[in-house]
């Protein structure tokens, strides 16, 4: 244990603690924004006019057919030269895991909703509810059951994927272990702790996620 | 614009594709009445009942709500074209039972009943929970409002469904073979329930396979064969004194139904 904890890595931890937090921020933002452009472009998909199912195949099939790598890097470097405008490395990460997950997140939503049977929105529609109303009371708490599963394996694939934000320099979990490797030379101790940070985060947080679908299961299937 | 018809149908036609399922349906429902459609499977009685809530759009004809005929003309060939908030209109005055229930699974007996109530009619919390408890306990089922659907038995679910549609004081009920999912045993509970809604003067229009029960409640029976009305007179003539040869083969072929001067 002594010799694992050696002093270079005892002087790395504050950086690598800064590192888990902008990770974690990073995350977080990405996780949120891409449930909500899973949503709108899901929703758009499975009852939208002709228009609106063209416009979520379209942002489907862009951004789940390219390397979010690519995508990181193309709003990193190609974006301001286009539109000149600064862009901060957490923005163009930000916005490349985003849009990326947010087209997984899109089909997740509408496998969801297609897994609702017809009869439901017969039996609504027969009450005389409106589409808006049938679509957020009736299809998607429905819906949700059935993505759980599916969204667990995505958001574990996100916080992942956040280690990509070190090719643009953002200092995430990383990005920061590879400056304390480069200035300690202790890159066994540094990507080991990295490694078991990762798992220490993910392996609860999809118990807690398989715990809740259990329970949604329970209170009513 | 008075009438003592809650529905009228005219010339109503239905087609799926190249199939022709209604080929042109005339029948009225009068207020008070319980109209009973009969017919081997594929005779289209489950597509002429969903067509007067228009869960089925038809094709052609028209159906009248209480005297006034929904959608507007449109085209030359009898279609007509429906606007959505007029059908949410009709649909709220309109109470339908499925085969399945249907039941929302993700909500209580009681919420169920309640969200029709809260959506369409504005109803306050209070009084959608006090008529849903009002209508559970006339169905045999007080005090099961908090039991999820999948906690109740096929019977009870039903009943909870025929409650949810009660719930938005119809001027009409629907039932499209209500009872065909139902285990043996659990059948009776539903239609005594049915029963008891005719006594209580409901207005209806059933489709059913239970010849036995549609003999008992029936005002009015009407026979469909291949998309059309093949014979329609009270329960006692076309049941038991068939006048076409069609119907006397139908009721040769439910042997269940023996009623004992059948001939």
């Amino acid at each position: 244990m002594d010799a694992f904890l050696s002093p270079s890595l005892a002087i790395s931890l504050p950086a690598l603690a800064r590192g888990l937090v902008h990770t974690l921020e990073l995350a977080v933002v990405c996780l949120v924004a891409s449930l909500l452009l899973g949503l709108v472009f899901g929703v758009m998909r499975y009852a939208g006019g002709r228009v609106l199912h063209a416009l979520a195949i379209a942002y489907v099939e862009v951004f789940r057919n390219t390397p979010v790598l690519v995508q990181i890097l193309w709003f990193f470097f190609a974006l301001p030269i286009l539109v000149q405008f600064e862009i901060s490395a957490f923005t163009a990460a930000a916005l490349g895991l985003s849009l990326n997950s947010g087209a997984f997140s899109a089909e997740i939503f509408r496998a969801g909703m297609q897994a609702v049977p017809k009869g439901q929105w017969e039996a609504a529609n027969a009450l005389g509810m409106s589409r808006t109303r049938v679509m957020f009371r009736i299809v998607l708490p429905q819906a949700v059951r059935h993505m759980i599963p599916a969204f667990t394996n995505r958001w574990i694939e996100l916080f992942k994927l956040t280690s990509l934000a070190s090719v643009i320099a953002y200092p995430e979990l990383v990005y920061s272990a590879q400056q304390i490797s480069n200035s300690y030379f202790n890159p066994v101790e540094v990507f080991t702790l990295v490694a078991v940070i990762f798992i220490a985060l993910v392996i609860p947080a999809s118990y807690l996620l398989r715990r809740l679908e259990a329970r949604l299961r329970r209170s009513a299937p | 614009m008075t009438t003592d018809n809650v529905i009228e149908i005219s010339g109503l036609r239905k087609s799926f594709g190249a199939h022709e399922v209604l080929k042109g349906i005339d029948l009225v429902i009068p207020k008070g009445k319980t109209v009973v459609l009969l017919g081997a499977s594929g005779s289209g009685k489950s597509t002429l009942l969903r067509c007067v809530n228009f869960l089925e759009t038809p094709t052609a004809g028209t159906v009248a709500f209480n005297g006034k005929p929904v959608g507007t003309p449109k085209g030359t060939g009898g279609e007509r074209s429906y606007s959505d908030r007029e059908l949410r209109a009709l649909r709220a005055h309109i109470g339908i039972v499925f085969q399945q229930f249907n039941l929302f699974p993700h909500m209580t007996a009681l919420e169920n009943i309640m969200e029709g109530q809260r959506a369409v009619l504005g109803r306050s919390r209070e009084e959608a929970a006090a008529r849903a408890e009002a209508l559970l306990a006339r169905v045999g089922l007080a005090g099961r409002g908090g039991a999820y659907p999948s906690h109740l038995s096929g019977g009870q679910q039903q009943r909870v469904a025929i409650c949810r549609a009660l719930a938005m004081d119809p001027d009409v009920m629907l039932f499209d073979e209500a009872t065909s999912a139902l285990d043996p045993e659990l059948v009776g509970e539903v239609l005594r329930t049915m029963k008891a809604l005719r006594e209580d003067g409901m207005t209806m229009l059933i489709v059913t396979h239970e010849l036995g029960f549609a003999y008992h409640i029936a005002d009015e029976v009407v026979f469909l064969s291949e998309g059309r009305i093949y014979e329609q007179a009270p329960p006692h003539e076309v049941m038991l004194h068939p006048k076409g040869e069609r119907t006397r083969q139908f009721m040769l072929g439910h042997s269940e139904f023996r009623l004992p001067h059948l001939d």
